[in-house]
C-alpha cells in the first residue's frame, strides 16, 4: 500500500458494478431494463454475514464514501470523516457498503445511459424516481451481496430519507438506521430551493430540453448556477462568515460586476467545479426525488403512522446551525418515533457548519457515533 | 449504584414505561431495564452523559428540560422520575405539572434545605449554607429552586397531588430513625412519589 494514505484512512479503493438482468420496476410505472448500479465496498463481511452496513448518499454525491482512488488522488470519498480503520464507520469491523442512486451519474444507470429503446442517452425521457425506488434497488444489490440483514444503514439528508424508507418499507432488513441532518419531508422553502435551482439549469441554451447529450454541449451555467445556491443553503451565515468574512479578492474594491469578494470566488469555483463533473438531468431528478419524499402522506399527513412497520432501533442526528433541515425538522422524526415506542436515541449537535457539517470532522459528532457505532458491533457480533 | 436509586427501583412494577427526566448517564434506566424489564426514554442535556448513555444502550433524547418537553403524548408513561434535578430547573411548579401530564406518577428526588446543617450554617454562621448534598457555592450553584419537604408536601397539597410514598434519607441515602421521625430536620434528600389526587 503507497504510503501517502493518511494511516485512518481505507486507503486505495476501487468502484465495482453489477447489471441486473431483470428489469427494475418503478413506482411511476416505468421499467428501467438491463440496469447496472455502481458502488464500492470497504472491510471484510464476515462469515455470519452480520457485519454490514449500508451508506446512503445525499443529492450531489455517489458511491464513492471513503478512500483514494489512486496515489495521485488528492481527495478522498465524501465521507472520508466517519469510514474507515479505527473511524466510527470502523472497516475493521465493519463490511461497508456504497452505491450510486439510480438516476445518478457516476456509474449507476441514469438520465445520460443510453436507453435500448432509442439506441441515444435518456435525457428527459428518464422516469421519474422515488426515495422508495432507490431504496428497492439497494434491497436488490444486498441480495446480489448475499446480505440478508444490515448491522446498520446510515445516512446524511436525502441519504437519511433513504435510511427512513428503508427502515418502513424492509422492516426486517436493518437492525439500526442512523438518520443524520434529515427531515421527515421537504419544507416549503426547501422546494422553494429546489425549483430556482432546477429553473437555472433549465433555461440555460444548452439545456435543449434535457437532450443536450446530441448536441454536444453540457448547460454549465444553469448547473453552476444551480449549485452556488444550493451551497448557500448547505452553510450557516456564521460558517459563510467565518471563513470569508467581507474580504476581497483582489485586496481593494473593483469596479463593475466582476468577482470581487472572496465568497463569489469561492461560489464560482463551487460551482464550476460541479457544473464539470455532475450531470443537469441527474441534479433535476435528484431534486425531484427530494420534494416528492414524503412517507407520511400516504398516511393522513400522520409520521407516527408511517412509521409503525419499522422495526430498527434508530439514532437521529441534527445540528444546530443547519437551516436547510433543522433541529427542529429531526425533532419531528424523533417523535413519530417515540409514538410508536420504538427505540430511538437524538442527539443536537453544537456546530457552526450548517446542513453540510453532517459530512465532517465534528469531534462531538464522530465521538456520538463512535459511541452509537460500537453499540452496532456489539450486537453484530464484531 | 446509588442508594436513591435502589430506593426508587423498589417503587417500579415490573414492565412499565418510564421517562427519565435528566437521565445522567442513564444508570437508572439500564438498571431498570436490565432488572425490570422496564422500557422507557431518558432526557439528558449534558454531551458527555448523553455519549455514557448511548454507550449503555439507553434511549437518550437529548432535550433542555427547561424548553422542549412537547414531544411526548400525555400519560405515555406509568412512571415520569426526575432525580436531584428539580431544584436546579427553572419553573419546578410547572415541570411537575407536566410530570403528571405525562405519566400516571412522578417521582421525584431533592436535597432537603432545612437540614439541620443548613439551618445552623444560616442561623448563626449567617452564610448560604453548603454540604455535601449541596457542594457549590450560591453564585455557581445550578440549584437555583431549593425546597424543604415542608415545602413540596405544601405545594402538593395546593396542586392536588397525592403522595404515595416517601422516604427521607442521610446523604449516602441511608434511612434512620431520626430522618424518619423528624424528616424536615434531621433529612438531607427526600424521595417522592405521587399521582394526581
Amino acid at each position: 500500500m503507497p504510503e501517502s494514505f493518511p494511516a485512518d484512512s481505507i486507503g486505495l479503493v476501487s468502484p465495482r458494478s453489477i447489471t441486473f438482468d431483470e428489469s427494475l420496476a418503478l413506482h411511476c410505472g416505468a421499467t428501467l431494463g438491463n440496469y447496472t448500479l455502481a458502488y464500492e465496498t470497504y472491510g471484510e463481511l464476515n462469515a455470519e454475514r452480520s457485519n454490514a452496513v449500508l451508506i446512503c448518499h445525499a443529492l450531489s454525491s455517489n458511491h464513492h464514501a471513503a478512500g483514494y482512488y489512486s496515489t495521485g488522488d488528492r481527495k478522498p470519498g465524501w465521507w472520508e470523516a466517519c469510514i474507515g480503520p479505527g473511524k466510527p464507520i470502523d472497516t475493521n469491523r465493519f463490511y461497508v457498503v456504497c452505491s450510486n442512486n439510480i438516476g445518478g451519474c457516476n456509474g449507476s444507470t441514469g438520465p445520460a445511459s443510453t436507453n435500448p429503446d432509442t439506441g441515444k442517452p435518456y435525457g428527459s425521457d428518464f422516469p421519474d424516481i422515488l426515495v422508495k425506488d432507490w431504496v428497492h434497488s439497494q434491497a436488490l444489490l444486498s441480495d446480489a451481496l448475499g446480505i440478508e440483514r444490515w448491522a446498520a444503514i446510515a445516512g446524511g439528508s436525502l441519504g437519511g430519507m433513504q435510511v427512513m424508507q428503508w427502515s418502513i418499507d424492509y422492516p426486517e432488513r436493518l437492525q439500526h438506521a442512523i438518520v443524520i441532518a434529515a427531515a421527515p419531508r421537504l419544507s416549503t422553502q426547501n422546494i422553494a430551493f429546489n425549483e430556482v435551482a432546477r429553473q437555472a439549469i433549465r433555461s440555460d441554451p444548452d439545456f435543449h430540453d434535457g437532450n443536450f447529450y446530441e448536441h454536444g454541449v453540457i448547460p454549465e451555467r444553469g448547473l453552476r448556477l444551480a449549485r452556488m445556491l444550493g451551497h448557500i443553503t448547505y452553510l450557516s451565515d456564521d460558517s459563510m462568515h467565518a471563513r470569508f468574512g467581507r474580504e476581497l479578492q483582489e485586496g481593494s474594491p473593483t469596479q463593475g460586476y466582476g468577482v470581487e469578494f472572496q465568497v463569489e470566488s469561492y461560489l464560482h469555483h463551487q460551482g464550476s467545479k460541479f457544473a464539470r463533473r455532475f450531470d443537469a438531468n441527474t441534479y433535476l431528478l435528484m431534486t425531484k426525488t427530494l420534494d416528492h419524499f414524503d412517507p407520511a402522506g400516504k398516511c393522513d399527513d400522520n409520521l407516527a403512522r408511517a412509521f409503525a412497520p419499522a422495526r430498527a432501533k434508530f439514532l437521529v442526528l441534527s445540528f444546530t446551525s443547519d437551516w436547510r433541515f433543522s433541529e427542529a425538522r429531526s425533532r419531528e422524526i424523533v417523535r413519530a418515533l417515540l409514538d410508536n415506542n420504538k427505540d430511538v436515541v437524538y442527539a443536537g449537535i453544537e456546530a457552526d457548519e450548517g446542513h453540510d457539517a453532517f459530512l465532517m470532522k465534528i469531534p462531538r459528532y464522530l465521538e456520538i457515533l463512535h459511541a452509537y457505532l460500537d453499540r452496532v458491533a456489539t450486537e453484530a457480533g464484531v | 449504584m446509588r442508594a436513591d436509586l435502589e430506593i426508587i427501583s423498589e417503587w417500579i412494577k415490573p414492565g412499565s414505561r418510564v421517562l427519565d427526566l435528566g437521565c445522567g448517564d442513564g444508570t437508572l434506566l439500564k438498571h431498570l431495564r436490565d432488572t425490570r424489564q422496564v422500557s422507557g426514554y431518558g432526557l439528558e442535556i449534558d454531551n458527555d452523559n448523553v455519549t455514557r448513555c448511548i454507550a449503555a444502550g439507553v434511549n437518550v433524547i437529548q432535550t433542555d428540560l427547561d424548553t422542549d418537553l412537547s414531544d411526548f403524548d400525555d400519560h405515555s408513561f406509568d412512571y415520569v422520575i426526575m432525580t436531584q434535578t428539580l431544584q436546579a430547573v427553572r419553573q419546578p411548579e410547572k415541570l411537575l405539572e407536566r410530570m403528571l401530564r405525562m405519566g400516571d406518577e412522578g417521582i421525584v428526588t431533592f436535597p432537603n434545605f432545612a437540614h439541620w446543617r443548613n439551618r445552623v450554617q444560616l442561623a448563626l454562621g449567617g452564610r448560604m449554607p453548603m454540604s455535601r448534598v449541596l457542594p457549590n457555592p450560591w453564585y455557581s450553584t445550578p440549584d437555583i429552586h431549593l425546597c424543604t419537604v415542608r415545602d413540596f408536601e405544601q405545594l402538593c397539597r395546593e396542586r392536588g397531588f397525592d403522595v404515595q410514598q416517601r422516604v427521607v434519607v442521610d446523604h449516602a441515602h441511608r434511612r434512620g430513625v431520626g430522618s424518619y421521625l423528624l424528616p424536615n430536620l434531621l433529612g438531607e434528600n427526600a424521595l417522592y412519589r405521587f399521582r394526581r389526587a
